[in-house]
């Protein structure tokens, strides 16, 4: 479905990407593992369109995704939710979810994804007519997902959903994460949180310093004694 | 579920017709519609044209809030599309004149049309103007952008002044043996309009005309506020990231502000030179960039209401001041010697007025509802709290995912 082939992505003179091959399935959960700085979001950015490569192309269904911008990124219905989660502060979380349908014009559809939308994250239901930004960490999470859930992607990109929460909202993503996996969405994972990400996913990368340096199926990287020592922080 | 329709309308109404409203909307055209004759009919001229200029600024104030007030796109050169209306109007005007006047069956009344044929010209050279400061800014933000602008209205006025072969220079326009042609209707409503003692001037003519501009400007950008593009630019205000990853282009968002925005100033220079009669780069220096964009913050950032009123103090109120202040009934509180002393200093007051309002209402007298919220930060310690108070629960009732 998608497939990164040996992409080198620069901020300024720094090469962060030095040649990333990364091929997504459809109906997988892939996840891209790694320390600070090894790459993962900018591979994720590359992808989305944030940021160009200078080498290698991005191919989505067949076509070269790598060099569009951003929103015509979204147009092909690769969703991403950013680091940092990013939803809109002033906008209730109704308008949030209409905002993520804005490339959308089935009325009706919408307003049955976003039930769909309440449905996944009961409390979002709850908070319906809140401000985006006065939402908890984890509701904002929350939130940019169903968002994104809202363009009906294709592939949904997640960029560090863990990040900053109470473990048990984590879970709480994580179980989100797995279940629309289930009914059919094809994710591309990005975490730092290498153990939880690696017992959900299909297959995972683990990169380092712009190069992947281990790939393989979620369970036998999990099992994997560099993995473990690096990046599970067992001896 | 109710339906997904998005609210984002940026007025504070809520769209009633209730007394209330339908009672102030009257008098509004009351004092609109009236005053003016009112001024007239007393002999009072210079208060008639004041309308007309203040007029014209709640035009600008308009166009300029689409950009800071909208898109959130701080833009200290708004005058630079003023002038360009105006010098696009006047200097492509002559052409047109003489285009007119070749055709023999419009016969005395060719140069009428001019004006008429230039409102729309000089909407497009503003909207041109607007993408050609807009594209290469996309990627600066906040106080560069404002730096840009700036130094955009400068380049402008300078360029005005300097390339005197075209534009007159600091002499202005029109030149020596050129006129700048009246509009066709003017004349058809001095003499309709004129009853006995009383005179339906040019500057009556022209103030009702400005104030249908405003009433269409106003308009529009409501509409504009309600559609795609308006939720978009307050998508892309609220934050960038967010709004280009649901989809939105930032690129085309941004210049679609620019050169709307700037569409409304070229609207107002076309119309002010033809009024006036004449135009000078003097016109169109940073002062005046600096004085629309006080109406803004003054009346209130991405509020149309908020854009006329703001535009109507700061344009309006040093002159009705010494306008009261030649009444018989104020002559107790201040002489008309101290009410133009008052206008001398309008920028320091005004200055001091943009410091009150920032310490104590940011969002403006009249702001729009989102824009208020946006400029009075959520209180973080709340998020905590509640972030806490979901963990307690998840714990307390000891089936930490029962959402799911």
């Amino acid at each position: 479905m998608l497939k990164v082939n040996n992409i080198h992505t620069f901020y300024g003179k720094i090469e962060a990407l030095k040649g990333i091959s990364v091929e997504v399935n459809e109906g997988e959960i892939v996840t891209l593992i790694g320390a600070n700085g090894a790459g993962k979001s900018t591979t994720l950015k590359t992808i989305s369109g944030q940021l160009h490569p200078t080498e290698g192309d991005v191919q989505f269904l067949g076509e070269t995704v790598s060099g569009m911008l951003s929103h015509e990124v979204t147009a092909k219905r690769i969703i991403q939710v950013p680091e940092g989660r990013h939803i809109f502060p002033q906008m209730s979380v109704q308008e949030n979810l209409d905002m993520g349908a804005f490339l959308r014009n089935d009325k009706a559809e919408i307003a049955a994804d976003i039930e769909r939308a309440f449905e996944l994250f009961p409390r979002l239901r709850e908070r319906k007519n809140q401000k985006g930004g006065t939402l908890s960490g984890g509701e904002q999470q929350m939130l940019a997902m169903a968002r994104a859930m809202m363009a009906k992607p294709l592939l949904l990109m997640l960029d560090e959903p863990s990040m900053g929460l109470a473990p048990v909202i984590v879970d709480t993503i994580f179980e989100t994460i797995v279940r629309l996996n289930k009914e059919g969405m094809t994710i591309l994972l990005v975490e730092q949180n290498a153990h939880m990400a690696l017992s959900i996913a299909n297959r995972g990368y683990v990169l380092e310093t712009g190069k992947v340096v281990l790939e393989g199926p979620g369970k036998e990287l999990l099992a994997n004694e560099l993995v473990r020592k690096t990046y599970l922080g067992e001896v | 579920m109710g339906g997904s329709k998005m609210e984002l309308r940026t007025e504070l109404d809520t769209g009633k017709w209730t007394t209330k409203r339908i009672v102030s909307y009257v008098l509004l055209a009351l004092v609109v519609v009236g005053l003016p004759i009112y001024f007239q009919s007393v002999g009072n001229m210079f208060m008639v044209r004041i309308a007309g200029v203040i007029g014209i600024y709640v035009l600008l104030s308009l166009g300029l809030n689409i950009v800071v007030g909208y898109a959130g796109l701080l833009d200290l050169g708004y005058v630079a599309f003023y002038g360009m209306g105006a010098y696009a109007g006047v200097l492509f005007g002559f052409v047109v004149q003489d285009w007119l006047r070749s055709l023999s069956f419009l016969g005395d009344k060719a140069d009428g049309f001019t004006f008429w044929l230039m409102l729309p010209v000089a909407a497009l050279a503003g909207a041109i103007t607007g993408l050609a400061l807009g594209t290469p800014v996309l990627r600066l933000r906040g106080d560069y952008l404002a730096i840009v602008t700036l130094g955009f209205g400068e380049i402008v006025r300078i360029f005005l002044t300097n390339y005197s072969k075209l534009t007159g220079g600091a002499a202005g326009l029109p030149r020596v043996g050129e006129s700048i042609p009246a509009a066709a209707g003017q004349q058809w409503a001095i003499d309709t309009f004129s009853m006995g003692d009383f005179v339906f001037t040019k500057n009556l003519f022209w103030y009702y005309l400005i104030v249908l501009l405003c009433l269409f400007a106003v308009f529009v950008i409501r509409r504009l506020d309600d559609s795609r593009l308006g939720r978009s630019w307050v998508a892309m205000r609220e934050d960038e990231v967010a709004a280009a990853s649901v989809g939105i282009s930032i690129t085309k968002t941004k210049l679609w502000a620019f050169s709307l925005g700037a569409m409304w100033g070229g609207i107002a220079g076309v119309t002010y030179a033809y009024w006036i009669g004449f135009i000078s780069p003097e016109s169109f220096n940073f002062m005046e960039s600096v004085l629309i964009c006080c109406m803004i913050v003054l009346g209130g950032m991405g509020s149309i209401r908020g854009a006329v009123l703001g535009a109507v103090i700061i344009a309006g109120l040093p002159e009705i001041i010494r306008w009261l202040a030649t009444l018989d009934i104020f002559s107790g509180f201040i002489t008309p010697e101290q009410a133009s002393l008052l206008g001398d200093y309008r920028f320091l007051i005004f200055g001091g007025l943009m410091v009150v309002m920032m310490a104590l209402r940011p969002q403006g007298i009249l702001p729009s509802k989102r824009r208020a919220r946006e400029l009075h930060p959520i209180d973080e310690s709340i998020k905590e709290h509640e972030d806490q108070q979901i963990w307690e629960a998840e714990h307390n009732t000891n089936t930490p995912n029962h959402d799911l």
